[in-house]
């Protein structure tokens, strides 16, 4: 008599980025492989994971319909949703799962949002932002698209630990707060090196005729920083979270304006 | 003529910077930057002194400006501010806790 009862083989891995492991199961080897390609220097087989993720694949259905992406809680359960994606996580029980077709956007769609979840809870955030190491402290560069992260990502010298051109990870250690690499990038379409480092000093970059570092008011600082965060949930609570946040790392870190000229003596300015 | 009363919304997050109030909805996280008479408005918004009397003694006592036409503009404001879900208004004292949930 055949057997009736099939046992899947369940895979695994863990994706840490910013020092939260998370950790992701699927039944299908060629999507395990996707995510290890997609998330090198972010992956690991470590047995501790903060959450863990089962991930349904689905068939594609041709054109995903394209949708802003939806964020809300509803008794401890997190309800996330775009055209591409559904995904449930419970932080309590430190599960969810995601309903996706195999592509690397919608998961790295899930796991960004998430640690803006986490993150906002802590202190942190992300933020549009290129951001690298140069003797042992971190800068981050701001900026709406086009206003030159990529660029000066990619003028970077030798000495410079490039963390991403497009997406800082902010983590707040008592009054000091700490950048790490993240694998989402730009157009640069290069990850970050999966490292950390005290943030030293956030850039707004502007175009302009000079390499020139000038000072911003708080102000200025508070409300470009809110405008460049990343934050998808309508959560009052949360959103109150985020708002002083960025308060609180504006009265901790020096923010200044970068002008600059697209060439590598930028990096000049920048120890 | 019946009179306004304003309470500051407790789902809005404020704080203030320079003396000019920052705050953020919390229905849709949209940020407003308080000019000076503005945020002497937010800070008197205790859901208990009627508006007229907020402009009268800390309007026109800061700025000069005629008390028809401060109260006019006021009065504008704080529409404007609750149509944003900032400001909670009534034409009877306001009685829901009237500290910002999120102001420090």
């Amino acid at each position: 008599m055949p057997e009736l009862i099939t046992e899947i083989e369940r895979l695994s891995l863990v994706i840490e980025i910013g020092g939260m492991p998370v950790r992701v199961h699927t039944i299908d080897p060629n999507f395990l492989n996707l995510l290890q390609n997609r998330y090198a220097g972010f992956v690991n087989h470590r047995d501790r994971a903060e959450i863990e993720f089962d991930v349904e694949l689905q068939r594609p259905k041709g054109v995903e319909p394209a949708a802003d992406v939806e964020v809300s809680c509803h008794s401890g359960c997190w309800s996330l949703r775009r055209g591409d994606f559904l995904a449930e996580w419970e932080p309590a029980a430190r599960r969810g799962w995601i309903r996706q077709t195999a592509n690397p956007y919608s998961i790295d769609a899930v796991l960004r949002i998430v640690h803006t979840l986490v993150l906002a809870q802590q202190g942190g955030f992300l933020l549009h932002s290129a951001s690298a190491i140069r003797n042992g402290k971190a800068f981050l560069f701001a900026g709406v698209s086009e206003a030159g992260k990529t660029t000066i990502s990619r003028l970077a010298p030798s000495d410079v630990t490039l963390l991403t051109d497009e997406i800082s990870y902010v983590r707040r250690r008592g009054d000091e707060y700490t950048a790490f690499g993240t694998p989402f990038t730009g157009e640069l379409a290069k990850l970050g090196e999966n490292v950390s480092a005290p943030i030293s000093t956030l850039y707004f970059l502007a175009k302009g005729k000079e390499n020139r570092i000038d000072p911003i008011s708080p102000r200025e600082a508070t409300r470009s920083l809110l405008s460049n965060l990343l934050f998808f949930a309508k959560d009052e609570e949360l959103v109150q979270a985020i708002f002083h946040s960025a308060f609180e790392f504006v009265s901790r870190v020096p923010v200044m304006r970068l002008t600059f000229v697209p060439d590598a003596r930028v990096w000049e300015l920048i120890r | 003529m019946s009179k306004l009363y304003m309470a500051r919304n407790p789902r809005a997050a404020a704080r203030s910077l320079d003396g000019e109030m920052m705050i953020m909805s919390g229905r849709d996280s949209t940020l407003f930057t308080l000019n000076r008479t503005a945020t002497i408005l937010w800070q008197s918004a205790d859901g208990a002194t009627p508006l007229d009397e907020i402009v009268e003694k800390k309007i026109c006592a800061e700025f000069e400006v005629a008390p028809t036409e401060a109260l006019a503009d006021a009065e504008s404001l704080a529409r404007e501010l609750a149509g944003h879900e900032i400001l909670q208004i009534s034409d009877g004292p306001i009685t829901t806790p009237n500290r910002t949930a999120g102001e420090k």
